[in-house]
């Protein structure tokens, strides 16, 4: 950050060459990691937007299949936003505990954010499991195909994040918090707290728009 | 080694918004924010569909903006502010696509529809 201000204002000020390189040295590899992933998630987020407005155009078609009130169970949805959001405080004090350097407790954090996030998706596959056990199979109609697709890839997402989760775990367990690790944690930080934010999206488009219907 | 100082100095810019009061206030906000429209939806305190239908998608803004603020640590300084040009730019064409998409298929379905199906276009 200093190093661009330095370089772009410092030509202004006299006309003499000047190199930062000693400024440079004191900028990590990674420094701009950071802002990388975050254009990841916006690219991301596009991702979801497609999904989103697939689902507004074709929520409404049933093709005289089962919609929204026959096949949701608001219970269920309600269970699984609990559980999302406690899974967003609970990394949320993984990173804290990563803050002071507090490896064990770190991990015990993780630990329970990914149990969180085992129990997302397993409450996830259930509903998914008990719609296509009463028929209503993606294939079925326009509406379930554009749910499929949405709540799929978000629970898509959210089991990669899991898989990501264990390999930290292991990483932290082995390595400790070191530099490299804390810039994973915190890149992991921003993809679970981004897939609570499109949670959002879904239980309010989706489930309880769906129930309005 | 200085990893501390490191860590400090080039982490930083993210995370040094993160607190406990920080993740308790965004906490506590998101819980009112999502017990509310699940509230209005599961007892249909509001007799009309349409309010209710505008008032958990206010609802769901509002937790949106908590989330990015609170658990993201979204600032307009964080990386010289390109993560937040980056935001409003997604932003941007989040709201085309949806937008667009949703007004111009609403009426393709109306106009393209056979006659005898128009009595029951939405």
């Amino acid at each position: 950050m200093s190093v661009i201000a330095v370089s772009t204002a410092a030509p202004g000020n006299d006309a003499a060459p000047v190199f930062h390189l000693e400024h440079e040295h004191e900028h990590p590899e990674s420094a701009s990691t950071m802002l990388g992933f975050w254009i990841y998630l916006m690219s991301d987020c596009l991702i979801f937007a497609i999904l989103f407005a697939t689902f507004g155009v074709l929520g409404g078609n049933y093709a005289a299949g089962p919609g929204p009130k026959d096949l949701f169970d608001l219970n269920l949805v309600a269970l699984n936003t609990t559980m999302l959001l406690l899974s967003s405080i609970t990394y949320g004090f993984a990173v804290l505990s990563m803050q002071q350097s507090r490896t064990s407790a770190t991990l015990i954090w993780l630990a329970v954010t990914g149990l969180f996030g085992i129990g997302f998706v397993g409450v996830e596959l259930h509903e998914f499991a008990h719609m296509i056990h009463e028929g209503a199979t993606p294939q079925r109609s326009a509406f379930l195909s554009s749910f499929f697709a949405l709540v799929g890839t978000h629970g898509l997402h959210v089991t990669c994040g899991l898989v990501w989760m264990t390999t930290l775990m292991v990483q932290v367990g082995m390595h400790g918090l070191v530099e490299a690790n804390r810039r994973r944690l915190m890149c992991l930080s921003m993809f679970w707290h981004f897939l609570d934010v499109v949670w959002i999206g879904v239980f309010t488009f989706v489930y309880l728009m769906g129930m309005l219907r | 080694m200085n990893v501390p100082h490191e860590t400090a100095h080039h982490a930083g810019a993210v995370h040094d918004e993160a607190t406990l009061k920080g993740y308790m206030i965004g906490f506590a906000l998101s819980v009112v924010l999502t017990a509310i429209p699940f509230w209005l939806v599961m007892s249909g305190a509001i007799a009309s569909k349409p309010v209710t239908a505008v008032a958990i998608t206010a609802f769901a803004a509002v937790q949106i903006v908590v989330h990015m603020v609170f658990f993201l640590h979204m600032t307009s300084h964080a990386e010289n502010g390109w993560t937040l040009m980056a935001l409003i730019f997604t932003v941007i064409m989040v709201v085309i696509a949806l937008t667009g998409s949703l007004w111009v298929m609403y009426h393709l379905n109306v106009n393209m529809m056979p006659v005898h199906a128009m009595s029951r276009s939405p």
